[in-house]
């Protein structure tokens, strides 16, 4: 359907794989050791609550943090000794879709999604704008090449940024929070397009998301962090059969989301991680 | 000994500071003027509009300001010359006072308040809404995308500022000297024409190329630096005001010192 599409490789290799992988700000170590693989065209989901190192977990894969130790393979090289070089060529495999979009305002959103092209690649004009009409395409977006971000609502502004980050055709799919702020209507959309890009393309999908709905829907696997390190690991039906407590806890948790809030709020202010047990109850 | 060790801190501070600030002059010089020889084509489409905004729209507010400075500057210097019956000397008082420091000076304030403001709040603003990781994980460096540009447009820019406002200095002191001194307004621009040697036009435009590296160093410094959160935008804006006005009279005050021994 599009140009570079992605053939799923041989199963048993890992297209992403993490070998004791610990991140640090400053003196406080953030993940204490994170392992596992993910194999080509699976949709792996990285839940947590907040402060459980999620995000850190996925600006370290995209290689927005520098680890402390450990090592990141991606496509056989170890992102955590790369030069700047190799790293801008790796970068130019993954495509990452920001919470917020993260789309440049002072470009409209055909100028967004090509800027990738435009940089990286010295295809003539004409090729650049077809191409462009074919991510657009697939996000649902045909026709809105000329608006503004700012003239986007929220579930558009996230379309925009998914086409811009499948502009390079890239192998690997991040998405942080892709559901977070969007009316459950748009949020089940945004769902939809990730599952499309999964069977069409059979694109390899790391998401980060709290949304449990969501995250079942979507994932083949899903991973549960908590302070810093692995819960759980598995596919969806053992998550949901599980009986490890901290995984219970956390799937369970979905029929009181309204105690959570103040305490995350607190944590986020402090930066501090409270204790496991007088968390009980809270998102850790 | 509290004391010894704030003020080993706050040098500390101040010198990390100065180091960001020449790697990331350093980056950007390399992004600007020797990246493009290698095949990394630098924005030229969006260094013209960052000179049309920093230079050409800077351009109403600069002359009334060096207008009004200049007349200023007659009136100052008359108030003393008149006594020694030299009021025939505003022109070359005016003239060479614009164009060896007040000329530079009081463009790059200028420029500060209007772009070096918003080089911090622009880049800032990406920053908290995660534009410029997006860049980054598009392999696309902050540097070259943003920061280079602003570099080329303020090079060029700040010393053609420079230019115009000497001259607009020196039309604001010939109000004076037309009106109060017996000059007729050819003689005056001629007196000062004659008054003013290359190297007084040289060091002061030498001194608005270092003010412009030094202006766009700090926004975007400041920029890149804005913490979460749109009140750090705020913060990062006025800390770039505040951090720039004072290191373009530092490098004024070296540049001037230096010229002044070295016979400039």
């Amino acid at each position: 359907m599009t140009t570079g599409q992605i053939l799923p490789a041989s199963p048993i290799e890992p297209v992403l794989s993490l070998r004791n992988l610990r991140v640090s700000y400053g003196e406080r170590e953030i993940l204490h050791g994170i392992s596992f693989d993910v194999v080509a065209g699976e949709t792996l989901v990285i839940l947590g609550g907040s402060g459980s190192g999620k995000s850190t977990l996925l600006r370290t894969l995209v290689g927005l943090e520098k680890p402390s130790a450990g090592e990141i393979w991606i496509k056989g090289r170890d992102l955590a000794k790369t030069s700047a070089e190799e790293m801008d060529e790796i970068r130019r495999k993954i495509g990452m879709s920001f919470q917020g979009g993260a789309l440049f305002g002072s470009m409209t959103v055909g100028e967004n999604v090509a800027l990738p092209l435009r940089e990286h690649t010295r295809l003539e004009d004409s090729t650049i704008e077809i191409m462009l009409r074919l991510k657009l395409q697939q996000v649902g977006l045909e026709g809105f090449e000329y608006y503004t971000p700012a003239q986007l609502s929220g579930g558009m502004k996230k379309r925009a940024a998914v086409a811009r980050a499948l502009a390079m055709d890239p192998e690997i799919l991040f998405f942080d929070e892709p559901s977070a702020g969007l009316d459950p209507i748009i949020a089940a959309g945004i769902d939809q397009l990730i599952l499309e890009l999964k069977r069409a393309f059979h694109m390899t999908i790391i998401v980060v998301t709290h949304e449990l709905a969501s995250a079942f829907l979507i994932a083949d696997r899903m991973l549960l962090i908590d302070k810093g390190n692995i819960v759980a690991l598995g596919t969806t039906e053992e998550m949901r059969s599980s009986s490890l407590p901290r995984v219970r806890q956390f799937l369970d948790r979905i029929a009181e989301p309204e105690v959570s809030g103040e305490l995350d709020y607190l944590q986020m202010l402090t930066a501090e991680r409270p204790d496991a047990h007088n968390a009980a109850g809270k998102r850790g | 000994m509290e004391f010894v060790s704030q003020l080993g801190s706050s040098t500390l501070d101040v010198l990390s500071y100065l180091g960001s600030l020449a790697s990331l002059g350093a980056r950007a010089g390399y992004y600007t003027l020797v990246a493009p020889f290698k095949g990394k084509p630098l924005r030229l489409q969006r260094a013209v509009s960052q000179a049309m905004d920093t230079g050409v729209r800077a351009l109403p507010i600069l002359s009334l300001i060096t207008f009004f400075i200049g007349l200023i500057l007659a009136l100052q210097a008359a108030y003393e010359l008149r006594r020694f019956g030299a009021i025939s000397a505003v022109a070359t008082a005016v003239a060479v006072s614009m164009s060896r420091e007040l000329g530079p000076l009081i463009t790059a304030i200028v420029v500060i308040g209007r772009s070096g403001s918003a080089f911090a709040a622009e880049i800032g603003t990406m920053k908290v809404s995660e534009e410029i990781d997006a860049l980054e994980t598009m392999a696309i460096s902050p540097i070259r995308f943003l920061v280079a540009p602003k570099f080329l447009a303020m090079m060029v820019m700040l010393p053609c500022l420079t230019i115009w406002a000497n001259a607009m200095g020196i039309l604001g002191g010939s109000l004076f000297g037309v009106a109060q001194a017996d000059f007729t307004f050819g003689r005056y621009i001629q007196a000062s024409i004659d008054s003013l040697l290359l190297r007084d036009m040289t060091t002061g435009l030498v001194k608005s190329v270092l003010f412009g590296i030094t202006i766009t160093a700090v926004g975007c410094l400041e920029g890149l630096s804005t913490g979460a959160g749109a009140e750090q935008v705020g913060r990062s804006t006025t800390q770039a005001v505040v951090k720039s006005i004072f290191l373009v009279v530092v490098v004024d005050l070296f540049f001037t010192v230096l010229f002044f021994f070295a016979g400039n």
